[in-house]
């Protein structure tokens, strides 16, 4: 299998001393959706900021595609879309020039990359506005843009730095939609979020930053097997008045509220069914039930948190 | 990239530069036109036939062709230190530096956008100074080579100052200061062999006389100096500033963190 990303020993020290990358090391393979967490300031920005030819090394190689990003960094900016965190177009700009002209920067022919642009600025539901301003646009609009900006000129490798920020749930759930199908059909990406929801969703791979360390970098499935606890919390048709017995340290109960059952087990000697066998016994009768906290968010913060002891 | 492609990225920026200022051609293109007709009537019409000639021409005659460099300068210079500056404060600089498009086709494509807006208000200005001035062009060669290499040259000098501008302060100070004072004692309105041995031999080191001799000779045939020495200035300065100016994007100075 091809290697979309090889980043080997890369370190970012910037002119206030700071060191952002200390030296990580990172592969991502062709084809796949890889997720990069973080807290603010880990360093994930700089990652993808030196990937992108935004922000200079101090120490390390980058290879796109197997294209150095030193020796051959025309061909290896040719792989990369990158869609960064703030907006960064030009506002004054109408939404079609603002593609066909990033299509030229690659050295794509004007009518070329408006027949690209139609299709893009469909798909992303924006061709209405394609003769607007960019700034008429509203912010989950603006995002779409930086998408549709981004695949002009049609990308191996797609990096976005948190796309769904500050947007509403249906169009977070439309752009997961349409990125599962860019994924889909061979496009490598590397996603920073921080919900953490959409990276277990989206994301086969994973990769967490940590004060410029690389603190993980695995399957997500390997990465969530390793929870040994699970918390659910049931909605209780009725009040209890008292919490349901149970004799063994494996499983814990609690009520949040009246009606609002927690119910902590561990995964190797439990099972969701004898959690529902063990309510049944007990005449708890349930009426729905969820997570307690997105399970890649808890794993997220004990690694963080081991990291710092 | 190819070559094809690369003139693809060339011309993008080329016309992305020139659309950006023709879309508001009435602050970029009228405002200077406007300025230089007034100097045309105050100091051509009224003061001038107090003055009497300047060099064997009629000072109104003199003064054409300095105003007319005076606009092309000022305003290549602005359009590509306001261009470049935006684009750092949008961001949208960016586009640019993700992409394949090597560094010297970002300056080119900058660079000739300056110039086109150059000779833009600098055509503008010459039709105006027709109501006032009977234009005759001694030499069409140097005349345009010179308006060229002088247009490059501070379209250049604007792209430094955008690329180590850090706010719009920045990008005000150089033309306030530093070009507009230049330009008025370059000889614009006025030849140096009126001033006193010691002003004259400090006229020398201010490279914009050059260029508005080098232009006067090219209109009039009149100049302070001969024509090479202003050939030879203006491209030394396009040569020390391309340079750098190319060092500055490969290094990223003020747009790579």
């Amino acid at each position: 299998m091809t290697t979309a990303l090889d980043i080997q020993g890369l370190r970012k020290t910037y002119d206030n001393g700071f060191t952002a990358l200390k030296g990580i090391d990172l592969r991502v393979e062709q084809g796949d959706f890889f997720a990069l967490l973080g807290a603010n300031g880990a360093g994930k920005s700089t990652t993808i900021g030196i990937v992108s030819s935004l922000v200079n090394k101090t120490a390390g190689k980058v290879s796109i595609f197997g294209y150095d990003l030193d020796n051959q960094r025309e061909q290896a900016k040719a792989q990369i879309g990158l869609v960064p965190q703030e907006f960064n177009f030009n506002i004054f700009e109408p939404v079609v020039e603002i593609l066909v002209n990033q299509g030229g920067y690659y050295g794509i022919p004007r009518a070329t990359a408006f027949a690209r642009a139609e299709i893009l600025l469909k798909q992303l539901g924006l061709w209405e506005k394609a003769r607007e301003q960019a700034r008429n646009l509203s912010g989950g609009m603006k995002r779409r843009l930086m998408i549709a900006r981004s695949l002009i000129h049609q990308p191996r490798l797609l990096i976005l730095d948190e796309p769904t920020a500050g947007v509403d749930i249906e169009i977070r759930r439309s752009m997961w939609e349409f990125l599962r199908k860019l994924n889909a059909e061979g496009t490598t990406i590397i996603l920073t979020t921080h919900y953490l929801e959409e990276a277990e969703s989206l994301c086969r791979n994973i990769g967490i930053i940590d004060r410029g360390d690389l603190i993980e970098n695995t399957g997500m499935k390997k990465l969530l097997n390793r929870l040994d606890t699970e918390c659910y919390l049931f909605d209780l048709a009725e009040p209890l008045a008292e919490l349901p017995h149970t004799s063994s340290n494996l499983c814990h109960c609690s009520l949040q509220d009246p009606t609002t059952l927690e119910v902590a087990f561990h995964k190797e000697h439990y099972s969701l069914n004898q959690v529902f066998d063990f309510l049944n016994k007990q005449g708890v009768q349930v009426h729905s039930m969820r997570n307690k906290t997105n399970r890649l968010e808890q794993l997220f913060m004990e690694l963080v948190e081991n990291n710092k002891q | 990239m190819n070559i094809q492609q690369k003139w693809v990225a060339y011309y993008t920026i080329l016309v992305k530069e020139v659309l950006r200022f023709a879309r508001i051609w009435v602050q970029t293109i009228v405002p200077p036109v406007i300025t230089t007709a007034l100097y045309f009537v105050i100091f051509g019409n009224l003061i001038g036939p107090q003055i009497g000639q300047m060099s064997g021409h009629a000072y109104m005659d003199f003064i054409v062709p300095g105003l007319i460099m005076m606009a092309v300068i000022t305003n290549s210079y602005a359009n590509v230190v306001s261009s470049f500056y935006g684009s750092k404060f949008q961001g949208n600089i960016a586009e640019m530096l993700v992409s394949p498009t090597p560094n010297w086709i970002i300056l080119a494509g900058f660079v000739s956008g300056g110039v086109a807006r150059g000779l833009a208000v600098g055509l503008a200005v010459t039709l105006v100074s027709l109501l006032f001035s009977d234009l005759n062009v001694e030499h069409v060669f140097i005349t345009f080579t010179i308006v060229l290499l002088t247009s490059t040259l501070f379209s250049l000098a604007g792209l430094i100052n955008g690329v180590y501008a850090t706010s719009f302060d920045d990008i005000t100070i150089v033309p306030t200061f530093v070009l507009t004072p230049l330009t008025y004692l370059g000889g614009v309105f006025y030849s140096i062999t009126m001033l006193s041995p010691f002003w004259q031999k400090l006229s020398l080191l201010n490279p914009i006389l050059y260029m508005v001799n080098g232009f006067r000779y090219g209109i009039l045939g009149a100049s302070d100096m001969t024509i090479w020495l202003s050939y030879g200035v203006v491209s030394g300065f396009i040569l020390l500033l391309g340079g750098f100016s190319l060092y500055l994007l490969h290094k990223g100075i003020g747009i790579r963190s």
